[in-house]
């Protein structure tokens, strides 16, 4: 609705976009309930958009420009309806919310205020959700969205697919919406639902990415993959208590099959071209989890050899400690820390927590439990919510006992 | 460049045709939509006018009596106007005949120049 509203207003009349959204919503309250629910509400909340938008054209053509190519076609009631109207048609509304999505992504904008804004314009989330999930206050949020809506205003239109910097912003597009879903997957944020909610809206852009023949790369097939193959485990991922459970402990049994059928296909569909992305890879390292029943079952080989190639293409700590796991459960605990003492830029794993918890069940593995125990006090107090925390004191308990 | 006034001129039934029923209303206003896109798109619509309603009155000169117009009897109608940009009144009368209001017979479009008044 946003996205349609913007591509008739413009977005420097993107607060008026904004009231526009927000009439609508109140109207379709009001009358909900005096008369119930629609059976089909969006559609009902859509027309009464659509029907807001032109009452508000007719009634500031001559005070305001509108978005620029429309403009002269708005003046006139010739065609002021017809271009209403198509605006909010099914085609429209999908290469707006794409074009919404890349305006998110500006390069001026820092990834988290590129996320919040995409939660707010594309989601609608309000500030308090947005916060809420990020474990931010409220008043940073809303700074974070003014300052997109300010960049966001200064373009004097949406970004255009065919834009020569197309390339570019896509992969910034698809770090975002990779982002958005981790922050739903690893949150802090205690509370499922939240966090559940975040993962179905970074699935659900990317599926919008899937459905336009310009945003439907393999790198998007693979982002889809990397994504339906890991919210597969999130039933798996919190237990009956609430408890976080790690990929070692998870009942197998709550997996998705369906989402890990929808992966595999997925991932299938990413090998069409010859560009391997860091998603290809980490896609293809979840679904080899995903296809074993029992973590000893599982093909570590294939995962070493992953997560090798991943150091090629997308290097970083973590994807070494994760590597360096994978070692010693294919080859043992001697292995794994000696891989982890050849990893590079150790020290920036200095301030997580699932570092020290790692080298304390390799050392706990090889027998030598005063070292272990020093390990793994060492990452309660790195622990950065009482998930964490909790999952850690979970740890120590069954280890060393 | 010069500037003609179109005039849209069509029978009542022809009008009732084309808008009497919401799909053909749509299927109608599309067509305007497509013709004024391409005008609008090359350069020529200066100013897109507006449709007008049916109804209307008649102020007749001499005793200012006011009438309901002779809209109900009239073989055509006014229905709207658009002011557009061409070359000369060939040019001009050429663009016409993209013009929705000519799909039916009776439908027509009276194409005349501004005339510029040198004081």
């Amino acid at each position: 609705m946003t996205a349609s509203l913007t591509r008739l207003f413009g977005v420097q009349n993107f607060a008026l976009v904004e009231d526009v959204v927000q009439d609508a919503f109140c109207r379709a309250l009001e009358i909900w309930k005096l008369r119930g629910v629609p059976p089909n509400p969006s559609a009902w909340l859509m027309t009464t958009a659509r029907n807001r938008a032109l009452d508000v054209i007719r009634r500031e053509r001559t005070a305001r420009t509108f978005a620029p190519e429309l403009t002269r076609l708005l003046e006139t009631e010739w065609t002021a309806a017809a271009v209403v109207a198509e605006a909010f048609s099914g085609d429209v509304v999908l290469a707006e919310q794409l074009r919404m999505m890349f305006s998110c992504c500006h390069p001026d904008l820092a990834e988290p205020a590129q996320i919040a804004l995409i939660l707010n314009i594309l989601c609608g989330f309000g500030a308090p959700e947005i916060a809420a999930a990020f474990l931010t206050s409220r008043a940073a949020i809303e700074k974070r969205i003014a300052r997109g809506k300010r960049a966001l205003a200064g373009a004097s239109t949406l970004f255009d697919l065919s834009d020569a910097d197309f390339t570019a912003r896509l992969s910034a597009v698809h770090r975002a919406l990779y982002l958005l879903f981790n922050e739903g997957y690893h949150s802090a944020s205690t509370q499922a639902a939240v966090r559940a909610e975040l993962c179905e809206e970074a699935m659900r852009l990317t599926a919008l990415l899937r459905e336009h023949p310009v945003t439907r790369t393999p790198a998007t097939f693979a982002l889809s993959a990397l994504m339906a193959l890991h919210a597969a485990r999130l039933p798996a991922r919190v237990d009956a208590t609430g408890e976080l459970q790690s990929l070692w402990e998870q009942d197998r049994s709550a997996w998705n099959l369906e989402l890990i059928a929808q992966g595999r296909e997925l991932l299938d569909r990413s090998a069409a071209g010859d560009e391997l992305t860091a998603y290809h890879v980490e896609a293809a390292i979840a679904a080899v989890h995903a296809a074993a029943p029992t973590v000893a079952a599982t093909d570590w080989n294939a995962i070493v050899t992953l997560y090798d190639r991943l150091m090629e293409i997308a290097p970083s700590a973590v994807v070494a400690l994760n590597r360096a796991i994978a070692i010693a459960q294919r080859d043992g605990p001697d292995q794994g820390i000696e891989a982890i003492e050849r990893i590079a830029d150790r020290d920036r794993l200095d301030a997580y927590p699932f570092f020290p918890a790692a080298l304390g069940e390799l050392e706990r593995r090889r027998g030598n439990v005063g070292e272990a125990r020093h390990y793994f006090e060492q990452a309660l107090g790195l622990a950065r919510s009482d998930a964490e925390r909790r999952y850690i004191e979970r740890r120590i308990q069954t280890a060393l006992r | 460049m010069s500037e003609f006034l179109f005039l849209y001129r069509n029978s009542p039934a022809a009008r009732e045709a084309a808008m009497g029923t919401p799909e053909q209303r749509q299927k109608s206003m599309q067509r305007w939509m497509a013709w004024m896109r391409d005008l609008e798109g090359k350069g020529h619509l200066k100013n897109a006018g507006q449709p007008l309603d049916r109804s209307g009155k008649l102020v007749r000169g001499g005793s200012k009596a006011i009438t309901d117009g002779p809209f109900v009897e009239a073989k055509d109608v006014i229905g709207g106007y658009s002011v557009i940009e061409a070359r000369d009144l060939a040019h001009a009368a050429e663009l016409a005949k993209g013009c929705p209001a000519l799909e039916g017979a009776e439908g027509s479009v009276e194409v005349r120049p501004v005339m510029k008044l040198e004081m």
